[in-house]
């Protein structure tokens, strides 16, 4: 099964043109650009037939790939795909080539910046495709390092305030999550499980609910912050003002969704009696996200904090819709999740366009741009519209998909995450109507060049997939639906058969048994 | 025929796709071409399919086209499809037929604007919205049809965005429309929830069975239906944005501002009669709320100066009329009502944008004065739509409003009677203020005003509206005058009483005495209506109902009188009147100050909360705990660094101590 190495290709070709990109000479611009972009290119390309190569009836993991790895541990390297992680392969591939064309303005270090960009591609599409648990920890720990220089070399004035913050936040989640992960591995060996990392072995643990509380505790915060949700989320606002352009998009786009992905891949199959205890905590906190991070962005001054509040207010949608745990929730958290890196990627490359025409993004320093900038005006209000969730557009799928399976798990929910449409509208419309509208009365704003080839370039893409998703979005659940039947049937078969296991003490429990796995 | 009913929304969609990415490059003659093109297309397809329904028998005139799955997950399964039935058909030939003469008007009208292309880009997208809304085939596509003239409303009220107060105009409506969005949304979930479907005659099929009449469920579904139509179609409380949408030009207050937009709230509760029906405590909010809102904005309109605000609260006072209709269970005289307004208001708010534009965009009547003598044909158009919303027979006016009235009357609703009475002679009053200041009496207007009538692109649209505004009503003649009443019975499928009422009776006799307790007095509309109809079948006319139509026109006539005496003989008691009841009049000239009173409590609330928790919550608790934690390790560290030796094996040392000590700490809770 030649086909089979396909996603592995996909997490080590840009790896590999990292490196050689260390080969070249760092003034020879051009042609690290156009390397980059052509590896990226590449990627995108070669991730294309998984859209006839993976089979949208097959519930279960596909293209997988499996060698040992560190045997005597029970590692392996284990890769393959669900419809759960197939889109976020997709629009990884795919971001990353618009970021790459987007940082075509990069002047200063081309040469790391480029390498640091396809160093977290590896990283990326590792974490999504990998189903050994310690494979993932590795890919999730190294999507960190680039993003940390990405933010703290190439960013605005506060980029070392927002790097730091950034990497604490995470690394706080990720190092209890790493004892979770381990505690568990020796649990498994402890119930007479072979030693080893898959995760697919894992799902058949059966695991005490007073266990699963404390394992789901270390990874739900883990990938709670790296979501974000409130309360842990002020180190995103401070991350995307100062990153630059494209490590916004990628920040937002794909990076946030591996805390939405963790959850469904880790924290909810592995422990759903602690789920289900945890799910009205979980549903709330991810209300107050929606209504706090829409609430928070209406009184920004500065556009892109604006939008990444919204990422906020955004990711409190896929949160809730995931923790409904009806089909229509799932489904539209995962497809919201789709959108976000799609509509919040685009306003933030938009954000990008402005910034480096004027050096500023404060709102109060604009006014009156549709003037000058039309067709600029014309993408920002399509984009605009798509981010508040008009029907016809992509928002609108998912976020009605996830208040709809919010309705049907809690009404209460539901009720105050649509009162987040309502505010949605006022902030998004407000920040518009001072940026575009009005007298272009301040001089430096009159004479703005309107959108250029390149930005053309790699705004359509996004505009396409703006209309594709929210006219025709069966193309997209189509392949996610029998993963997300397999998988809400997965977790409540396992609650039911864990609801009755005895409460033991997990920790002690390595204590008190053999614990070498060296047989 | 009635399989392409799809092309009726998709031909403007097209059309607006054009003009929208060809833009500058196209000529004006080619951008009105497609623009009016697409438009009147599609009118002759409605004309094609209201005649391919009169062909079918009365029960069997619907047809449902299913285009695509468009959103599917686990039970949810919604097709964009489209529905036409006599009721679509209705709303698409007034959509399309209106929306014609807007687009030939607007030719005219926006002749020299900049933005020519993008103004015809707009208009055809609002038409594929509007007409997605009244023909598709379940909630959702309404919606996106809902949501999409909200859009376009949006984009047309800031349409000269570079005036700052149109813009927040066009932002103000969008967001008060989604509050009433909120509204509709909860409502199509516990449709979901309820019937496992959202599509309309699936829904309607079942009501009578999966509803109990009167619940708890039914009510808050048809309450917060309600909730999105009083945002959408401007009802108390949420009717503050329409006013300022008169920032938009001219056609677009005519089409989208009174013609349709504003009507699909009370389209959606014809479309959902059957579950209305249901919901007695919910019809009596509707029709209450569509009183207080006809007088509310009646006593505003008296005292504006801007010949559109007058105008645009005169359409919420309408609107206002409609919802009582629908609220007392005289659904096809709400619908009625709505055509004869789309006629006579396009009518007026077109007259009006001819004055402006032939006064040089001059807005404010004390500046006007016996424009007749510039503006015949504006003039006399405007006049016979002013007659005809006076409510004088034997205009459109009459009969739609007096049939409202009188079912109100009939069904027992005394009260939202009473408000709809009061209402109507100051409408006439109103009116005919407007009429006199703008087109008799002394001419005050700017020495470097030289006013002229309109092109003929614009004065050809006035008359034929003028007409509809003269005959339209006789498709409505009541029985009491002897009328065949055609129009009820072409609507009779869709929203006849007498069957609503089946199913009502139907239902409440499954739960039994405790339903029928709840078919109170009040709530017996659709009983009143079928008892109403059955009487006036018979002949026999109940003597009220002549009584109440001669005292409605009289005061009509008394309204026009005290207008023509304020307006024409003695200008100057006006103004007395005003000085001498200053705090009255401040309060309805400054809109009885519900903006302000909206902008300090909702919108500088908001605002205030938001500070708030992002400066508080944010920046001081999760940042200064997070701060401070570093300070705090950063101290740490500074004494720890006596441990960097550099000794490997001492490191290891520390990372085994520290890895024991975390399990044990772990272990310990």
């Amino acid at each position: 099964m030649s086909e089979s190495y396909i996603l592995s290709i996909l997490a080590f070709l840009p790896l590999a043109g990292a490196f050689l990109l260390l080969f070249m000479k760092s003034e020879n611009v051009g042609l690290i650009r156009f390397w980059t972009l052509g590896v990226a290119l590449a990627n995108f390309v070669v991730s294309l037939p998984l859209l006839w190569l993976f089979d949208a009836s097959n519930p279960g993991m596909q293209l997988q790939q499996k060698y040992a790895w560190i045997s005597s541990l029970g590692i392996s390297y284990h890769v393959g795909i669900d419809g759960i992680s197939f889109w976020l392969v997709l629009l990884t591939t795919f971001l990353s080539v618009i970021c790459i064309v987007s940082s075509w303005s990069v002047e200063n270090k081309v040469r790391e910046y480029m390498f640091f960009f396809l160093l977290l591609e590896t990283g990326m599409i590792g974490a999504l495709i990998s189903l050994d648990v310690f494979l993932f920890y590795i890919f999730w720990e190294a999507m960190l390092i680039p993003m940390y220089f990405l933010i703290g070399v190439w960013g605005g004035k506060e980029r070392i305030y927002a790097a730091v913050k950034f990497f604490i936040f995470t690394m706080v989640g990720s190092l209890l999550m790493l004892v979770a992960i381990m505690a568990l591995y020796y649990i498994n060996i402890n119930a007479g499980g072979d030693a080893t990392f898959s995760i697919l072995e894992w799902y058949k643990l059966p695991l005490a609910p007073s266990v699963q509380m404390i394992m789901f505790a270390a990874f739900a915060l883990a990938f709670a912050i790296k979501v974000p949700m409130w309360p842990v989320h002020t180190w995103l606002p401070d991350a995307h003002t100062q990153a630059p352009t494209a490590g916004s998009v990628i920040l937002a786009g794909v990076l946030l969704k591996m805390g939405t992905y963790g959850y469904l891949r880790f924290a909810m199959p592995l422990f759903p009696n602690a789920v289900e205890a945890a799910t009205p905590f979980m549903m709330t906190l991810a209300v107050i996200g929606i209504i706090y991070g829409a609430l928070v962005a209406m009184v920004q001054k500065d556009v892109k904090k604006l939008v990444a509040y919204s990422s906020v207010s955004h990711l409190g949608y896929v949160m809730l819709g995931i923790f409904a745990l009806n089909p229509q929730g799932v489904v539209g958290g995962i497809y919201q999740s789709l959108n976000h890196g799609i509509s919040t990627g685009a306003l933030f490359l938009l954000v990008g366009v402005i910034y480096e025409r004027r050096h500023t993004r404060m709102i109060e320093d604009f006014g009156g741009l549709s003037k000058s900038m039309p067709w600029y005006a014309t993408v920002f209000m399509v984009v605009t519209m798509s981010s508040i969730g008009l029907p016809g557009l992509n928002g609108f799928v998912g976020e009605f998909l996830i208040m709809l399976g919010a309705y049907l798990a809690s009404p209460v929910a539901a009720i105050f995450a649509a009162s987040g449409v309502i505010l949605a509208a006022g902030y998004m419309l407000w920040m518009y109507r001072r940026v575009f509208f009005g007298e272009c009365d301040k001089e430096e704003n009159q004479n703005l060049k309107d959108l250029t080839k390149l930005e053309w370039g790699y705004l359509l893409p996004m505009l396409v997939f703006v209309f594709w998703m929210g006219i025709y979005p069966g193309f997209f659940t189509a392949k996610m639906e029998p993963t997300v039947d397999a998988w809400l049937k997965q977790v409540d078969d396992k609650r039911i058969a864990c609801s009755e296991l005895v409460d033991e003490n997990p920790i002690a429990m390595f204590f008190t048994e053999d614990v070498s796995p060296s047989e | 025929m009635l399989e392409y009913i799809w092309l009726i929304p998709f031909l403007p969609m097209v059309g607006a796709i054009i003009n929208g990415l060809l833009n500058r490059r196209l000529s004006h003659a080619v951008v009105n071409t497609i623009a009016c093109g697409s438009i009147f297309l599609s009118f002759l397809l409605s004309v094609g399919a209201f005649f391919a329904l009169t062909r079918l028998e009365p029960a069997a005139r619907f047809h449902e086209v299913n285009l695509f799955t468009w959103i599917a997950a686990g039970s949810t399964e919604i097709t964009l499809g489209y529905l036409m039935d006599p009721l679509s058909a209705v709303m698409c030939l007034v959509v399309t037929g209106v929306g014609f003469l807007i687009h030939v008007y607007s030719v005219g009208y926006m002749h020299h604007d900049d933005g020519y292309a993008r103004f015809f880009t707009y208009l055809n997208l609002f038409c594929f919205a509007m007409l997605t809304l009244v023909l598709g085939n379940s909630f959702l596509v309404l919606f996106v049809g809902w949501e999409g003239v909200g859009l376009c409303s949006y984009l047309l009220i800031g349409f000269w965005f570079s005036d700052m107060e149109k813009a927040t105009a066009g932002m103000k409506a969008f967001v008060v429309n989604r509050i009433g969005d909120f509204g509709f949304l909860i409502a199509m979930f516990l449709i979901f929830q309820n019937f496992g479907t959202l599509n309309f005659r699936e829904v309607m099929n079942a009501a009578p069975e999966v509803l109990i009449y009167g619940g708890f469920t039914v009510t808050a579904i048809c309450v917060l239906l309600f909730v999105g139509a009083t945002g959408k179609s401007a009802q108390i409380p949420l009717y503050v944005w329409l006013p300022d949408a008169m920032a938009g030009p001219t056609p677009v207050s005519a089409l989208i501002h009174a013609a349709t937009m504003v009507t699909a709230g009370v389209y959606m509760i014809g479309r959902c009669n059957i579950i209305f029906s249901m919901a007695p405590t919910a019809m009596a909010t509707v029709a209450t709320v569509g009183a207080l809102t006809a007088l509310f904005a009646g006593t505003i309109a008296v005292t504006q100066n801007d010949i559109k605000k007058v105008l645009a609260y005169s359409t919420v006072s309408q609107l206002g009329y409609m919802f009582i209709s629908m609220g007392v269970g005289a659904y096809v005289a709400g619908i009625f009502h709505l055509m004869t307004h789309a006629f006579f208001k396009a009518c007026l708010f077109l007259g009006s944008g001819s004055v402006i534009h032939g006064m040089h965009e001059e807005q404010d009547m004390r500046y006007m004065g016996n424009l007749r003598k510039y503006m015949p044909h504006t003039f006399i158009t405007f006049l016979v739509a002013t007659i005809a919303i006076s409510g004088l027979p034997p205009l459109a006016g009459f009969f739609s409003k007096d049939e409202i009235l009188w079912m109100a009357w009939s069904n027992g609703f005394k009260f939202q009677w009473a408000l709809g009475f009061i209402a109507a002679g100051i409408t006439a009053f109103y009116m005919f203020r407007l009429v006199f200041m703008t087109f008799y009496g002394k001419e005050r207007i700017n020495p470097e005003v030289h006013p002229h009538e309109s092109p003929a692109t614009m004065t050809v649209p006035l008359y034929i509206l003028a007409g509809l505004s003269i005959v339209g009503g006789f498709v409505g003649i009541p029985a009491a005058l002897g009328g065949l009443n055609h129009f009820h019975h072409w609507l009779a499928p869709v929203l006849d009483a007498s069957s609503a009422h089946e199913a009502v009776k139907h239902a409440a006799m499954m739960v039994g005495d405790g339903g029928l307790a709840v078919t109170s007095a009040l709530a017996s509309g659709a009983e009143h209506a079928a008892a109403a109809g059955h009487a006036a079948a018979a002949g026999h006319h109940d003597l009220t109902e002549y009584v109440l139509m001669a005292a409605s026109v009289g005061y009509a006539i008394f309204g026009i009188a005290v207008a023509f005496f304020l307006y024409n003989r003695r200008p100057e008691i006006p103004a007395k009147v005003a000085d001498s009841a200053k705090g009255l009049y401040n309060l309805l000239y400054n809109k009885y100050y519900v903006d302000e009173i909206y902008g300090a409590v909702f919108v500088q609330g908001c605002v205030n909360l938001a500070v708030y928790l992002w400066k508080f919550w944010d920046v001081v608790v999760v940042d200064g705990f997070v701060n401070g934690l570093a300070k705090v390790v950063a101290m740490a560290g500074s004494v720890l660094a006596r441990f960097q030796s550099g000794n490997v094996q001492a490191y290891a040392v520390s990372i085994m101590v520290g890895a024991v000590a975390l399990i044990f700490l772990v272990a310990a809770f």
